[in-house]
C-alpha cells in the first residue's frame, strides 16, 4: 500500500508540467508580437549603445571643459553630434547621460517595487484595519503636490547626490505600487489554495512569500517594465528644469534642458536633439514591451 | 447625499492638518529667515538677533508653528524675501494667469477626448479604435516635456505659428486687442497640456461604451426596433459619461499644479513658473506658501471628484 502511494505521488510529479515562470511567459509574448519584439530589440540596442558606450568613457574625460571646442555643430571636428558650450563631445554625454538616466529609472524601480509588493501583500493578505491604515497612508501621498515637494526636498538635502534623488523619486513613486499589488491580492486570499494551505496550518508569511507572490510573477514583470519607464521621466523631467542629477552627471533631461535657451533651440538643435529622440524612443520602446505583456496578461486571467 | 459629502468633507480635515504640518518642517529645513534679505554689511548682528528675537525665530518649534497656522488663517502668507512684497500678493498675479490657462486646457481636453473616446468605443477594433490608441500610447508614454520642446520647435520657432513666451504682448492695447493677445499666447500650451491630459478620459469613456453595448438594456433597446443612433446617444453613452464626470476633480488639480513644466517651457507667467523662479532665487516664504496651496488644491480636487461621484452615481452613496 505505502509503496503505491509513493508511486502514484511520484508519477503525479513527473506527469504534470512544471508551471511556466512569469519571465518564459513574458519571453513567449515578445517573441510572438512583432512590434513588441522590435521594440524589444530597439532597447538592447540602446543598453548597447548607452551602457556598452560609456564602458569605454571615463566622467571625469567626458565632462572636462574645453572651452576652446565649444559649440562645434553637426560633425565638425570629428565631433558626430557636436560640442556643448564646454565643448564637451555630445555623442559621448548622450552615452553616458543615457546610461545614467536608465540607471536612475532601474535604481528607484528596484526600490518601488520592493516596498509596494511588501506593503502590497501585507495590505491585501491581512484585509481590515491593517489595510485602512495602510491606505490611509497610501491615499494622503498621492494627494500630495509631488513635483513642488520633489523639487524643495533636491535643493534643501545636504549632500545631494544621485542617491538622494533615487530616494526623493521613490517616496512618491511606491504608493502607486503598493495599490496596484494590494488590489489583485485581495482578490487572491479568498481563492480556493490560500483558505486550503490555512486550513492545513501554513503561517502567513509562508502563504504569502511562497504561494501567492509566485501567482503574481507575471503581474511583477509587467509593473517593473511601466514603472522603469515612468521613473526614466521623471528622472528627466526633473534634470530639465534643472532639479534632477546633479549638474557634473550627464542625464538626458540636462541635454534636453539645453533647449530652456531659445538660442539653442533654434541655432544649436545638435545640443538637444539627439537626447530628445533617444527619450523619445526609450519611453516608447519599453512603454510597448511593457503594454504587450499587460495585453497578454489580462487576456490570460480572462481565460481563467 | 449631503451626509456622504459632509463625511468625505471631515476626512480632509485631518489630511490639511497634516499637509500644513509637512509644509511646515519643509519651509525649517529651507536655510534663511525673513532677514536673510535684508542683511547687508552695515546691519548690527546684535541689532538682527533682537529681530530675530522679536519675530519669534528663537520660540520654540510648536509656538512657532502655531503662529504660522494663525497666520494662515488671517491670510497672511508672510512676506517674500527677495521681492519684499506680502506673498499673497504676488501669487495673487499670478494665480490668474495660471486659472485662465488651466481653464483653457480643461475645455481642449474634453473637446478632445469625449469624440475620441466615443469613436474608439464605437467602432472598437476597427481602424479608428486603432488609431485613437497609438494616439493614446504616444501621449502617455513620452514624458510631456518632450512634447513642450517639439512643439516650440516645430510651430512656435520654425514655423512661427504661435508665440513662444509670456502671457500677452508688448504692443498688444485696448480690451479685445489686449484678451486676443493673452488668448493667443495661451493657445499652444494649453493644446499640448490637454494632449498629455487625454489619455485617462479616452480610457475610461472607450471603456465604458464597449462594455456596456453588450449589456441587456441594449440589447432590449434594440429589439425594441430603437434605431442604431438612438440607442447608442441616448442609452450607451449617457451610462458611459459616469465615469469621466468623477475623473473632472483629478483633471482640474493636475492641470492646476501640474501646469509647472509647460509654464516654465512657455516662460508663462502662472503659479508653476513662480515656483520655479523662487527656488531658483531661494525665495524661500513664497514657495512655503505655494506648497501649502498645490496641496490644498490637491485635496479640494480629489474632494470635487469624490462629491460628483455620489451625485452622478446613487451606487456609491449607499456603501
Amino acid at each position: 500500500m505505502a509503496k503505491n502511494k509513493e508511486k502514484t505521488q511520484e508519477d503525479q510529479k513527473v506527469s504534470r508540467p512544471a508551471p511556466a515562470s512569469g519571465f518564459k511567459i513574458a519571453m513567449h509574448e515578445i517573441r510572438h508580437d512583432k512590434v513588441a519584439f522590435t521594440a524589444a530589440i530597439i532597447i538592447i540596442l540602446i543598453l548597447l549603445f548607452t551602457f556598452g558606450g560609456s564602458m569605454f568613457l571615463h566622467k571625469s574625460q567626458v565632462t572636462e571643459i574645453n572651452i576652446v571646442d565649444a559649440y562645434y555643430g553637426w560633425g565638425q571636428n570629428g565631433h558626430i553630434f557636436g560640442t556643448d558650450d564646454g565643448g564637451r563631445d555630445i555623442l559621448k554625454l548622450l552615452m553616458m547621460g543615457g546610461r545614467n538616466s536608465i540607471m536612475i529609472g532601474v535604481a528607484v524601480t528596484a526600490v518601488v517595487e520592493i516596498v509596494g509588493l511588501l506593503v502590497g501583500l501585507v495590505s491585501g493578505y491581512y484585509g481590515g484595519y491593517i489595510d485602512s491604515i495602510i491606505m490611509r497612508i497610501v491615499d494622503f501621498i498621492q494627494v500630495l503636490p509631488k513635483w513642488p515637494i520633489m523639487i524643495v526636498l533636491v535643493t534643501v538635502i545636504p549632500n545631494y547626490n544621485a542617491v538622494s534623488l533615487v530616494w526623493i523619486i521613490s517616496m512618491f513613486a511606491w504608493p502607486a505600487t503598493a495599490r496596484y499589488f494590494r488590489a489583485f491580492i485581495l482578490s487572491q486570499r479568498e481563492r480556493d489554495y490560500v483558505l486550503a494551505s490555512k486550513t492545513s496550518g501554513s503561517s502567513d508569511l509562508k502563504i504569502m512569500f511562497r504561494e501567492v507572490l509566485p501567482n503574481i510573477t507575471s503581474m511583477i514583470i509587467i509593473d517593473v517594465v511601466l514603472t522603469i519607464a515612468g521613473n526614466i521621466g521623471v528622472e528627466t523631467t526633473l534634470s530639465f528644469i534643472g532639479y534632477g542629477l546633479p549638474t557634473t552627471t550627464p542625464s538626458l533631461g540636462t541635454l534636453i534642458g539645453f533647449a530652456n535657451d531659445p538660442v539653442n533651440v533654434v541655432n544649436r538643435p545638435w545640443l538637444w536633439l539627439p537626447a530628445t529622440i533617444l527619450l523619445l524612443m526609450i519611453s516608447l520602446s519599453i512603454n510597448y514591451v511593457g503594454r504587450a505583456l499587460q495585453r497578454a496578461g489580462d487576456a490570460r486571467q480572462r481565460e481563467n | 447625499m449631503w451626509k456622504t459629502i459632509l463625511r468625505r468633507f471631515l476626512v480632509m480635515i485631518p489630511q490639511i492638518i497634516i499637509l500644513s504640518f509637512l509644509v511646515f518642517v519643509l519651509a525649517k529645513m529651507m536655510p534663511g529667515d525673513p532677514f536673510s534679505g535684508q542683511i547687508n554689511p552695515n546691519t548690527d548682528p546684535k541689532q538682527l538677533a533682537a529681530l530675530k528675537q522679536a519675530a519669534g525665530l528663537n520660540d520654540p518649534i510648536p509656538v512657532q508653528y502655531g503662529r504660522w497656522v494663525g497666520n494662515l488663517f488671517r491670510g497672511d502668507l508672510g512676506t517674500s524675501y527677495i521681492q519684499h512684497v506680502p506673498v499673497v500678493s504676488l501669487i495673487a498675479d499670478r494665480a490668474v494667469n495660471t486659472f485662465w490657462l488651466s481653464l483653457l486646457s480643461t475645455i481642449i481636453t474634453y473637446a478632445i477626448s469625449i469624440p475620441m473616446g466615443i469613436t474608439a468605443g464605437r467602432h472598437q477594433d476597427e481602424w479608428q479604435d486603432q488609431a485613437v490608441e497609438i494616439f493614446n500610447y504616444v501621449t502617455y508614454a513620452v514624458p510631456p516635456f518632450v512634447f513642450y520642446i517639439l512643439a516650440i520647435w516645430l510651430f512656435g520657432f520654425t514655423l512661427g505659428w504661435f508665440p513662444i513666451s509670456g502671457s500677452v504682448a508688448a504692443n498688444a492695447s485696448g480690451f479685445w486687442g489686449t484678451i486676443g493677445s493673452q488668448f493667443y499666447h495661451m493657445l499652444l500650451p494649453a493644446i499640448l497640456t490637454a494632449v498629455v491630459t487625454t489619455t485617462s478620459i479616452v480610457q475610461y469613456l472607450r471603456t465604458g461604451i464597449v462594455d456596456n453595448k453588450v449589456e441587456d438594456y441594449v440589447r432590449t433597446a434594440h429589439s425594441k426596433g430603437v434605431p442604431e443612433n438612438v440607442v447608442f446617444n441616448k442609452h450607451i453613452l449617457r451610462n458611459s459619461l459616469l465615469p469621466i464626470a468623477s475623473n473632472f476633480g483629478t483633471v482640474i488639480t493636475g492641470l492646476l499644479s501640474g501646469s509647472m513644466i509647460v509654464e516654465s517651457v512657455f516662460s508663462y507667467p502662472g503659479m508653476g513658473k513662480l515656483f520655479l523662479d523662487s527656488i531658483s532665487q531661494r525665495d524661500y516664504t513664497t514657495l512655503t506658501a505655494l506648497i501649502l496651496i498645490f496641496g490644498i488644491l490637491t485635496l479640494l480636487g480629489n474632494l470635487l471628484s469624490d462629491i460628483i461621484m455620489s451625485i452622478v452615481d446613487p451606487r456609491i452613496r449607499v456603501k
